[in-house]
């Protein structure tokens, strides 16, 4: 795990927050962006006027930055490859009934 | 004055309130601290702007002489703008700019939520969507001053300096014109005095919260409901509508 360096996310009072939204009950939180605020209601706040003026979603997450770990771009074959041959993973062997939308 | 014209000039009141300071809050936009600043300022001016625009579509209705919201905001004279004198004071600097909206919103935001109990349809469905409007406007307003007032030395100092300017302009929001008492009393629009319990009840637990302390104020300034303004509301009213008074019926 790389734990990515404070110097590049963090400014002297507002660090930088991760947004994610709900478009409509039922489906998950996506991430839509980040924005820079002093803490999580500012961040909350500042998210409603960046990211929801359009009527998005109806829900918010904001998560700081910091708090974020990421897999290392570096390790990424070692990660990800092998999964590149199990095709048999992928449920592209079954018919999908008619009337199923959200597969 | 009969009822209509009492209505019409009532309407225009909370109209003129809620554009000059939209107009205000967009004079943020490109020249806000943050980009998230620049982004919420004119979203806030925004908001005013629509419900300012459905306010003169109705008090146009009413009056029923033909002119429309356009009409009503870009050829009537400085003189004759009835807003309260809170919502003119320029800018200043963003402390002043957040000030000016806590005090506005916490005043909008129980007067929009009690308007929703109109007698008259049209209020009624303005109040709705300015009452949740102003409920955000409030919280956004009242967390900045928190921060400022129990931020920095400086930002500190700035939010009193804004108190200083601005405090004297909100005895305003309780005093109700004579067109407004009218329209009070026959259950159209909510009694404005009757919002400073719950008003002052909000900025003192906002102000102790950011540590700042609530002003004892006795004199208050006012004016506003019959076209006396500050010299700066002409200036501003010069900017906004010289498009519209050089060319008449401008569109695009």
């Amino acid at each position: 795990m790389l734990r990515l360096r404070r110097v590049e996310i963090l400014t002297e009072s507002t660090p930088l927050w991760e947004v994610f939204i709900r478009p409509r009950n039922g489906l998950a939180h996506k991430h839509v962006g980040s924005l820079h605020a002093a803490d999580a209601e500012m961040a909350l706040i500042g998210a409603r006027n960046a990211y929801t003026r359009r009527g998005e979603g109806n829900s918010i997450w904001v998560v700081a930055s910091i708090d974020i770990s990421s897999s290392d771009p570096d390790k990424s074959s070692e990660d990800f490859d092998s999964a590149l041959t199990k095709a048999y993973r992928h449920p592209t062997f079954y018919n999908v009934p008619d009337g199923v939308e959200n597969l | 004055m009969n009822e209509a014209n009492n209505l019409f000039a009532a309407l225009i009141e909370l109209a003129d309130d809620h554009l000059v300071l939209g107009h205000r809050l967009s004079e943020w936009c490109g020249h806000a601290p943050t980009l998230e600043e620049d982004l919420a300022l004119p979203n806030l001016a925004l908001d005013l702007l629509g419900t300012a625009r459905q306010l003169y579509a109705s008090a146009g209705e009413i009056e029923g002489l033909g002119r429309d919201e356009d009409q009503l905001a870009y050829h009537r004279d400085e003189r004759e703008f009835r807003n309260c004198l809170l919502v003119e004071q320029p800018n200043g600097d963003f402390a002043f700019t957040v000030l000016r909206q806590f005090y506005f919103s916490a005043f909008m935001k129980e007067y929009w939520r009690q308007a929703t109990a109109s007698a008259n349809a049209l209020i009624r469905g303005i109040a709705g969507r300015a009452a949740n409007e102003a409920s955000y406007h409030t919280r956004y307003a009242s967390e900045w001053t928190i921060r400022l007032g129990d931020g920095t030395d400086e930002s500190r100092a700035r939010m009193h300096a804004a108190i200083e300017d601005l405090h004297r302009y909100t005895g305003e929001l309780f005093a109700s014109s004579e067109a407004a008492r009218s329209c009070e009393k026959a259950n159209l629009l909510p009694w404005r005095a009757t919002m400073r319990d719950e008003w002052t009840k909000t900025s003192k637990r906002v102000f102790s919260e950011a540590r700042l302390s609530y002003p004892e104020c006795e004199f208050f300034l006012a004016g506003g409901r019959q076209g006396k303004h500050g010299e700066c509301l002409g200036h501003m009213l010069a900017e906004m509508q010289y498009l519209q008074r050089s060319y008449p019926g401008a569109n695009w």
